[in-house]
């Protein structure tokens, strides 16, 4: 399985998202520029943390518009897994593929703490590894992660099962209904201000990010069954 | 401003318009002998800012001679961009910390976003990936709104730019002490990692090679930022707002990001930042140290603003630039690199044989100066010192013994003062995580980086305890470095080298300079003593509001070298039933203690003493013990003494308790900052195997009932407090005392 990590100037995760794939899941991994528009040769798309353009507009604005953006559109609309992290996953709402907008968050700072998360659906191609309602503890890192949609679509994504994690505990940011990822109604785009690639070895404090990739390869395991 | 208004040669010297540039009479006079005619306004602006301390150390040269600066590591020692240490494997690791005081007074956001910005380019200018940054902030007394404002936007500004660029801020310090209601001080150090062949200099060498610029635009921000940061504040500081520059921190990781593909290029000569005096100092420095010369078409540096004058270019310090040296004909293979950034890089002038700076504009010479003039022949001062009179106060005082009834509101005061008190809302906005690779996040002894690819890691601390160095600068200095080696060691590592951040008042001053003197001769003494030569650091003089200077502080940021992963220890208790361990003794000694701050609202009396060889032996048996495996947890006594750091250990466990017996002088014991002396904890089953190793005594064990408690000899309760409620205090001080409205 080969995974694209997609490099805006200003990602800062990138290199994370990487290691994560490369070291502790030990599949495929290539990066791809900002520039490109072609991502055929990918089974899933990574799209890391950071400041894309700078971000000094609004998160992600930018980026909607880059060129790898139409690619990732186009990945997305043939079913492949897209995983947006933190400015990732303001780059998806910005582009559409996700409902719903960022706000800075409640307390106007920025928050980069290990926070706990409630599994919310573990029946998705990126939470299948989880347990049902399993409470993991996975870093944040960000200054506008304060999820909002209105009350149409929050009850779409209730009843779809689209909040994926949900914060456990304190709400560090104010996000609606605590929502701290969400898919489309697909199934295979994940959004989440949690970053799962920051909880990938113990000795950094957390490997419950782990399940997440592991849940990805399974399911493209699942999909595109060879017989040996 | 245009050229017509600008004042000429003879009107400079006449009217002694130099004057308001920081130059003397003196010092023009040997300008006007160097060029053997007068300067213009550009050459006299040049001058003045060369021959400011901030860019040419001329007052405090001849002290920092004094530092050790060489060993068996050392490959890159004080000079260029970062000093460099090598840490096996082919690897080597680049550091050094710098001010941004002044501009963090007057707008402190930007001030501290840029003394950021400014660190991390000196960093990777040496070819480094910085892979940390830390910090060290003192402020005022969090009680007046303009100390809280200030306090919330430096954090803010270092938060902005370092969570930006992507680089974790991993460690720092934060004091608060009236002294610095004025003058807060605001030091970054930036940390990098580096292959030894990738080792860069900010060197111009090789006739007809090209300069080339690349980065932000050049604007009208920061001119003569060099300079201002060389005088005291004063009320009209604040209109010298423009003198502070505004950071670009997406810039700077673009930039970041193709200067160190730039270096793995062999048609790279040479690089440096575009920091303090910007054009001006890389150039000059580029050359003075290459011994050449380089001459620049000004008409050719990217502009931000139309009709800029070769004065207003060359003393602009706008931010995220630097200056290359290419070889020849490789012009375009550099531009392709950073074109693939979005970052144009321009040639706008060459290297030459003459050792001069020339800078042509519209067709004219517009300077010519000699390049070692502005470098390293620029002046050098011996200015007098005199050890000043609260000094001989203080020497002549009986000793200070604190009366206390209540311990246990003793240590629960302790822990709400601010200096003591959790860091958790300052390092909560600071991505300290990015890269994955922070194994020791803020909040403990020193922060410990892993280094990928291999089984190694870095210890980063900064330490500096002023108010000892006030007291005596002499032992306070040698205290800051042994302290700072006492937090890598806790960490399991070995100490490597300190980078150093001499925050002093007006060197004009003979008191202010014996303290700079003192502190200087107390910091090498312990730097020979512990093995830590001195690579790389920065000088702020000139650190006075309206005459008060602020407490003599030479911040010293150290790297350690851990060689096994499995050596990193915290400071945290880890299991009941753990055996609690103090090493050293305590003497009556409160000069300068936190406990001393609090109760008599000021300090006074002798500052605690210290003995490196004592200090030397036992980090070394620490060390040996961390390493053969049998300390759970160690952590340094400093501020409020054995009480603080013994709640220090608990509070960071969760669900675990203490319970320990003292016996001797109960205030010293408890809340004396004697020197030298750490706590421990040790897993029951390796309690002989850690004796053997250490000299140590027994005085508890680690419990799981979440109670902290202190007993007397004799059983007598002396503490009995929660845990959970030490926290809530420990924790709550800083958020508190922002939000109160007094």
């Amino acid at each position: 399985m080969k995974f694209a990590v997609v490099v805006f100037p200003g990602s800062n995760c990138d290199v994370d998202m990487y290691h994560a794939i490369a070291d502790e899941l030990g599949e495929e991994v290539e990066y791809v520029w900002h520039d490109e528009d072609d991502l055929d040769r990918f089974d899933a798309i990574l799209l890391p943390g950071g400041f894309s353009y700078g971000d000094y507009l609004r998160s992600g604005a930018i980026a909607r518009f880059s060129k790898v953006m139409a690619a990732v559109k186009q990945a997305a609309d043939a079913g492949k897994p897209v995983l947006g992290v933190c400015n990732g996953f303001q780059i998806l709402l910005e582009a559409g593929l996700l409902p719903g907008a960022m706000r800075r968050n409640q307390g106007l700072k920025f928050i980069c703490r290990p926070v706990q998360l409630t599994v919310e659906n573990h029946e998705t191609m990126f939470t299948s590894a989880y347990e049902k309602g399993e409470v993991i503890t996975i870093p944040i890192a960000h200054g506008e992660g304060n999820y909002y949609c209105d009350e149409q679509t929050l009850e779409r994504l209730v009843k779809n099962r689209q909040i994926v994690f949900r914060y456990h505990g304190e709400n560090p940011n104010g996000s609606l209904a605590d929502i701290a990822g969400i898919v489309n109604e697909r199934g295979n785009v994940l959004g989440m201000m949690p970053h799962p690639e920051r909880a990938v070895d113990a000795l950094l404090g957390s490997a419950d990010g782990l399940k997440l990739f592991r849940s990805i390869v399974n399911y493209w395991r699942e999909t595109h069954v060879v017989t040996a | 401003m245009s050229l017509l208004l600008e004042p000429s040669a003879a009107m400079i010297k006449e009217q002694k318009l130099y004057r308001e540039m920081g130059l003397t009479d003196e010092e023009f006079a040997r300008i006007e002998a160097i060029l053997g005619r007068l300067p213009n306004y550009t050459e006299t602006g040049i001058f003045a800012v060369m021959w400011s301390e901030h860019c040419s150390y001329k007052n405090s040269k001849p002290v920092l001679k004094k530092f050790p600066t060489d060993g068996p590591h050392v490959l890159q020692g004080p000079g260029e961009g970062a000093g460099i240490v090598d840490i096996g494997d082919g690897l080597a690791v680049a550091f050094k910390i710098e001010s941004h005081n002044h501009p963090s007074a007057i707008e402190p956001y930007q001030g501290a976003a840029t003394g950021v910005g400014g660190i991390i380019r000196d960093v990777f200018s040496m070819g480094a990936r910085p892979i940390a940054l830390l910090n060290s902030l003192r402020f005022g007394e969090l009680t007046s709104p303009r100390v809280k404002y200030l306090f919330e936007q430096v954090v803010a500004g270092i938060a902005g730019y370092g969570n930006c660029v992507g680089i974790p801020t991993v460690g720092g310090e934060v004091q608060f002490d009236p002294a610095y209601e004025g003058n807060p001080l605001v030091n970054a150090m930036c940390v990098g990692i580096i292959r030894h062949e990738d080792i860069q200099r900010g060197v111009a060498t090789g006739v007809g090679n090209t300069v080339m610029y690349v980065g932000a635009k050049t604007g009208r921000d920061g001119i003569h930022g060099a300079t201002f940061a060389s005088e005291e504040l004063s009320e009209q500081s604040e209109a010298k707002r423009p003198a502070v520059q505004v950071g670009d921190p997406f810039m700077e990781k673009l930039l970041l990001e193709a200067c160190l593909e730039a270096v793995k290029s062999d048609a790279l000569v040479g690089i440096q930042d575009m920091g303090a005096a910007g054009l001006t100092s890389s150039s000059a420095e580029m050359a003075s140290k290459g011994g050449f010369g380089i001459e620049m078409n000004l008409d050719l540096v990217p502009q931000r603003e139309a009709g800029m004058t070769p004065y207003e270019m060359m003393l602009s310090e706008s931010q995220e630039r630097m200056l290359l040296v290419v070889k020849q004909g490789c012009e375009d293979e550099i531009a392709a690199i950073f074109a693939k950034y979005g970052l144009e890089a321009k040639a706008i002038g060459k290297v030459t044989d003459d050792k001069m700076l020339r800078l042509l504009f519209r067709g004219e010479v517009a300077a010519e100066i000699p390049v070692d003039a502005l470098a390293k022949d620029a002046p050098v001062y011996h200015k007098p010192s005199a050890e000043p009179a609260y000094y001989r106060e203080f020497q002549a005082m009986p000793p200070y013994i604190p009366h206390i009834e209540d311990y246990n509101q003793t240590l629960l005061g302790l822990l709400a003062q601010p200096t003591i008190a959790s860091k958790e809302w300052v390092y909560d906005q600071y991505d300290y995580m990015v890269r994955t690779n922070t194994v020791v996040a803020p909040g403990s002894d020193a922060a410990v980086v892993r280094i990928r690819g291999t089984n190694k890691a870095l210890a980063l601390t900064t330490d500096c305890n002023s108010r000892y160095l006030y007291l005596d600068p002499e032992t306070g200095g040698k205290i800051a470095v042994a302290e700072a080696a006492r937090n890598v060691v806790c960490s399991g590592a070995k100490p490597l080298a300190i980078t150093d951040c001499l925050n002093f008042g007006s060197p004009e001053k003979p008191e202010i300079f014996w303290q700079l003197e003192k502190a200087v001769d107390g910091m090498s003494e312990a730097c020979r003593a512990l093995g830590t030569p001195v690579v790389s650091g920065n000088v702020s003089l000139y650190n006075e509001t309206n005459g008060e200077a602020v407490y003599p502080t030479p911040v010293v940021g150290m790297v350690g070298l851990i060689d096994d992963l499995s050596h990193i220890t915290t400071q945290s208790f880890k299991q009941a039933g753990d055996l609690i361990y103090v090493i050293g003794e305590a003497k009556p000694e409160f000069g300068g203690s936190e406990l001393q701050k609090w109760l008599e609202g000021r300090i006074f009396g002798k500052a605690p003493e210290i003995d490196l060889e004592v200090e030397a032996s036992r980090q070394r048996q620490l060390l040996a013990a961390i390493r053969a495996g049998v300390v759970a947890s160690a952590h340094d006594i400093a501020e409020g003494g054995l009480a603080v750091a013994l709640a220090e250990c608990v509070m960071g466990a969760s669900g675990l308790g203490a319970k320990v017996t003292i016996g001797g002088d109960l205030v010293s014991e408890l809340f004396s900052e004697t020197q030298s002396r750490f706590v421990v904890s040790v897993k029951k089953e390796q309690k002989e195997a850690f004796e053997q190793l250490v000299e140590a005594k027994q005085i508890g064990e680690v419990t799981d009932d979440g109670a902290f408690v202190v007993n007397g000899e004799h059983g007598e309760t002396l503490i009995h407090l929660s845990v959970a409620k030490m926290r809530n205090v420990w924790k709550g001080a800083i958020p508190c005392l922002l939000k109160s409205k007094d």
